[in-house]
């Protein structure tokens, strides 16, 4: 049943509040402005009371205004003519495609999945990066953002990742997305040829702050109707500090204690919940979630990335323009390394980090002035001859050639038992 | 109490509804009351009273619900069911049985979907062990049914209170868990109240249960085979012990290793608002791997309860408490349970966030004031005890702790360390450079070497102080390390580096463990011993070298050696060959430079 309510009788933040009855929690409304028609949802009732969060805003909403309840709660069109389609942060189709009036409509931020449904994660996604294929490789319904400060060039390496992934839906969330990141996300999609299994939720910069709040749930419902149709799903979502920043707004539109810099307490659960949704499902298709956590003045302990790495499979650690081996982090490496990959993978990868740990000290060492040992000299080679081969962004090499890449610089700076790998395996790699 | 208390719905907040009652009904704190949403009961818990208006927090999402909806009141606290057939399984953070769920829920979890937590049709092999007329106490076996791996004892209800008359004990034979076996009556002639016994029970799980003859001084060591923590920093039986660290430093995958290869009857993990797919990898892999103690597959030992990040997080704050309670009951039974909670700070912030709701005076970073006594009260729980059947049994708790950026002076961390016995600080810095278990051996200690002294010597004479020695070596180096950094290598002392090339061997060959190598991820206490015994001998073997790149080259060969060694099986071919070429060398037959 659809009822109007006129009366707004409270405006703080992008909340508004009416007096009404007969109303669910969680239901959506509408509210018509001077400045046009919002989606509104019910965050609290208490009495007679209903609170709702304005996603267009509540600036220029005024207490003769109307509210709609609509009697359902927030929902999104599903089919397979979303593919290649794109909308606004709202759910609204703005490419003059087709109106997909007719499609079935799915509630968002749905049940969480029954562990017991979920399936161990097995496939080894081959990005052809070597810091991500030899030192923290990527596997399907792995959860993955990207850490990194502004400036980074995070959405490129977002787009090149995901392009690898082989998916046969690739859905992207941009929240808070500048529109030059928009388009050049729509070449990569095009120049990649995937534009036609693409769907695109985009929030831009100049968008209402309180509809970044549905991207990432729009494209995730998405996403999951599609894995349960058995399709291995990519969703990318940039960037995800937008996303907790309007949450951050209305905590405080609600007066929230702040747990930290103003963030709710509820922080981390109210991204958990989104980025659980990445799942590899026993007996249907799969949910992989790369996105990117733009890092407030480079600082990891910041409460967005840090309640992020908390959550996440790990994260890349993306700084001056390459992914630092020290931060990075693939936890679900260990399903397939020496699994799917080769068996001398795991090691290869501890000792050539183990040792890169050491040239970073050297070169630390030296930068404060102390002589320079014979030793020293070959860490400082092996430290370059890393950033070379393995760190720099433009590199493009297989896994078998990167691990035979591996060994042969391995060779070129240490000797066998300063390398602190199994007998058997140098026995077998190490180059005569 | 006359017929069931309802109420309506006033206010709905997230989780939290509060709901308006009668003028005089009684309401319990901490009672069961469902509120009704399209036809579905929504399991909620009273948290709070004030005159007729009734908080609750609701289990599950309240999307849906209205002011005026109603809520009915069950009269019963918030209770765990406990009877044979809990091994193997898997709950939510409410006891529901989720592999049932699955069997008519398809992938998603549907709200308001409850099961009884034990098997209803199962019958299991009942032996009577008492008889009739004998007077009994709460906790004492009545009987017995043998259950995968060990004879499950059949208890009068811990609920009861005072002495009972066993008016009748049912033969031997088959029963489900609801039959009755036994009738008690009670031995006050006043009441002439009369108990049925059945195979299965209920614990309110906010209340410690506390039906032993007295608690021990936790003095005997749990195995986890970690050498880190069984080594230097040991774990008692029916201690407690947090493990803090910074995301991704390796938290969960101790708490797996340490949950598959313990010395121990039970384990009870409780994953508690962390990620889901953790939970997968122990769910898929423990039936697969078998318990070297029974020959039986893991997960005959393993009870998992599983309330994930994205489940409701009203539920996340039972789920510790079931798992508690779950493991108090195997510890009535005379038996050793571990249990494992990751994370603790997610219950802490589900505390957190209804307190918020709640409108309560928040303390440091919005935690509630109480959250000091909630935490120690959870870890009080723990201990050894002796029980009134003269059988001892003990449950330790090991939690791991998430601090908020790291940082472990934060309260969760803090409040912790007021009241846990071991502390295994993971570094981010240890994680960084791979050198796992990144338990930080600077500022990790275990109160337990006190009291376990007599228990640790039975590795070896001294052993309390070689480990000492040890651990003093790694300060050394420590100390070594950072001084290089000041003055450069070139500035230091042949005699200093030596100890700090020392003390990298024990790091890397002792105090690193790989997880993930079959080999390597689990030592057995014969092997630590071993292996710690001859890794002292080269701590204490005089070395002369004649210059810094002598004493780095050649312990870099002694470094390998030991490292080749700790990835042979124990007392095989290879293990022997390194061993007496480590040998060799420290008789004092020189480093053989390669
Ligand atoms: N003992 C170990 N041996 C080898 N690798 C390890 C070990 N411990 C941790 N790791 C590596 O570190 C990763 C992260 O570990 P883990 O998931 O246990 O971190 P955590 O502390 O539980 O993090 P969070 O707080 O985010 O849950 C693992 O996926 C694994 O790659
Ligand atoms: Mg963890």
């Amino acid at each position: 049943m659809i009822m109007e309510h006129s009366r707004i009788v409270r405006v703080q933040g992008d909340i508004i509040a009416v007096p009404a009855t007969d109303i669910a929690y969680g239901e959506l409304a509408t509210v018509r402005s001077r400045r046009g028609v919002s989606l509104a949802q019910v965050i609290r009732l208490r009495g007679g009371e209903v609170f709702l969060q304005v996603f267009a805003g509540s600036r220029g909403v005024s207490t003769g205004d109307t509210v709609r309840f609509l009697g359902h709660p927030m929902q999104v069109a599903f089919g397979d003519a979303l593919l290649g389609r794109i909308f606004n942060g709202s759910g609204e189709p703005i490419d003059k495609g087709p109106n997909l009036h007719a499609l079935p409509r799915i509630s968002i931020g749905g049940p969480s999945v029954n562990p017991v449904r979920r399936v161990i994660p097995r496939g080894f996604i081959e990005t052809r990066v070597p810091m991500v294929d030899v030192f923290n490789p990527l596997v399907e319904s792995q959860k993955l953002p990207i850490f990194a400060a502004a400036g980074e060039p995070y959405n490129e390496l977002l787009a090149r990742i995901g392009m690898r992934a082989n998916a046969d839906v690739v859905i992207l969330g941009g929240i808070g997305l500048k529109h030059d990141e928009y388009l050049k996300f729509r070449i990569a999609f095009e120049q990649a040829g995937v534009l036609s299994r693409t769907i695109m939720f985009v929030h831009t910069a100049s968008d209402p702050v309180v509809e970044r709040l549905l991207v990432p749930d729009m494209a995730l419902a998405v996403a999951e109707q599609f894995g349960v149709q058995g399709k291995r799903v990519l969703v990318l979502l940039t960037d995800m500090t937008s996303f907790a920043d309007a949450l951050k707004e209305i905590a405080i539109s609600m007066d929230q204690v702040p747990s930290n810099l103003g963030y709710p307490g509820s922080l981390y659960s109210d991204l958990a919940s989104r980025y659980e949704k990445a799942v590899d499902f026993d007996g249907a298709g799969s949910i992989t979630i790369l996105a990117v956590t733009s890092m407030p003045g480079d600082d990891v302990t910041h409460p967005v990335p840090d309640n992020t790495g908390y959550i996440t499979e790990g994260q890349f650690y993306l700084r001056n323009g390459v992914i630092e081996p020290f931060g990075s982090l693939s936890r679900l490496k260990q399903l397939v390394i020496g699994k799917v990959t080769r068996a001398d993978h795991g090691y290869i990868m501890n000792s050539m980090i183990r040792l890169f740990a050491r040239s970073r000290e050297v070169e630390q060492k030296l930068a404060m002035g102390f002589d320079k040992t014979p030793d020293d000299e070959r860490y400082l080679k092996y430290g370059r001859l890393f950033y070379e081969r393995f760190m720099d962004l433009n590199v493009d090499l297989g896994i078998n050639d990167a691990l035979d890449l591996g060994w042969k610089t391995l060779a070129e700076c240490f000797r066998p038992d300063e390398v602190e790998i199994k007998q058997e395996f140098i026995d077998k790699h190490w180059p005569a | 109490m006359n017929g069931p208390t309802h109420g309506r719905i006033v206010a709905v907040n997230g989780p939290l509804v509060t709901c308006e009652v009668d003028e005089g009904r009684e309401v319990l704190q901490n009672e069961v009351a469902y509120v009704e949403v399209g036809g579905v009961r929504l399991k909620s818990e009273v948290i709070r009273i004030r005159g007729r208006q009734i908080d609750l927090q609701v289990f599950e999402s309240t999307t849906g619900l209205k002011v005026g909806d109603s809520a009915e009141f069950s009269g019963e606290l918030l209770a765990a069911t406990l009877g044979p057939g809990m091994l193997g399984m898997i709950y939510d953070g409410l006891q529901n049985p989720l592999g049932e769920l699955e069997n008519d829920q398809g992938f998603f979890l549907r709200r308001g979907q409850y099961l009884p937590s034990l098997d209803q049709k199962r019958l299991w092999d009942f032996e009577p062990m008492v008889q009739a007329g004998a007077q009994v106490r709460a906790g004492q076996y009545l009987g017995k049914v043998t259950e995968g791996i060990f004879p499950h004892p059949i208890m009068v209800p811990l609920v009861l209170l005072g002495t009972w008359e066993v008016k009748e004990i049912r033969s031997a034979g088959q029963y489900t868990v609801n039959d009755t076996v036994a009738i008690l009556k009670s031995i006050d002639s006043q009441t002439q109240q009369e108990v049925n016994v059945t195979l299965k029970q209920e614990w309110p799980v906010k209340r410690p249960m506390r039906i032993y003859e007295e608690r021990l001084l936790p003095d005997t060591q749990l195995l986890t085979q970690c050498r880190l923590i069984d080594i230097f920093f040991p774990l008692s039986e029916g201690g407690t012990a947090c493990i803090p660290g910074p995301f991704g430093a390796g938290k969960t995958v101790l708490q797996q290793i340490i949950s598959r290869y313990a010395e121990t009857d039970i384990v009870i993990i409780v994953a508690c608002g962390e990620r889901a797919g953790e939970v997968v990898e122990t769910i898929r892999e423990f039936p697969l791997l078998e318990d070297p103690k029974t020959g039986k597959s893991l997960m005959d030992r393993t009870v998992i309860i599983c309330n994930t990040s994205s489940m409701p997080v009203a539920a996340r704050e039972a789920s510790i408490y079931t798992g508690i309670t779950l493991g108090e009951y195997y510890r009535q039974l005379g038996l050793k349970v571990l249990l494992l909670a990751d994370s603790t700070s997610r219950w802490a912030q589900a505390l957190r966030e209804t307190s918020a709701r709640m409108e309560e005076i928040p303390g440091e970073e919005a935690f509630p004031a109480y959250l000091e006594s909630r935490i120690a009260a959870v870890y009080e729980r723990a201990g050894k005890v002796r029980l009134n059947t003269g059988e001892t049994g003990s449950l330790t708790l090991i939690g791991t702790v998430s601090p908020a950026g790291g940082n472990f002076e934060e309260p969760v961390t803090q409040n912790t360390l007021k009241v846990v016995g071991a502390f295994y600080g993971l570094s981010r810095a240890r994680s960084d450079q791979r050198r796992y278990p990144a338990i930080d051996p600077l500022i990790s200690w275990s109160l337990y070497i006190e009291q376990m002294q007599a228990s640790l010597n039975t590795r070896h004479e001294n052993w309390v102080d070689l480990v000492k020695k040890a651990h003093n070596t790694i300060f050394k180096g420590n100390e070594v390390r950072q001084m290089m950094l000041v003055v450069g290598e070139e500035g230091m002392g042949l005699d200093d580096l030596v100890v700090y090339l020392k003390s990298e061997i024990i790091d890397a060959v002792c105090l690193q463990q790989d997880s993930f190598d079959k080999v390597d991820q689990a030592t057995s206490r014969e092997r630590q011993i071993s292996d710690f015994l001859l890794l002292m001998e080269m701590v204490d073997h005089p070395f002369v070298f004649e210059s810094k790149e002598q004493a780095k080259a050649q312990m870099t060969h002694l470094q390998n050696l030991f490292f080749q060694l700790k990835y042979c099986p124990f007392e095989g071919d290879d293990y022997r060959r390194y061993r007496s070429e480590i040998e060799s060398i420290l008789n004092g037959k020189g480093v053989s430079h390669p």
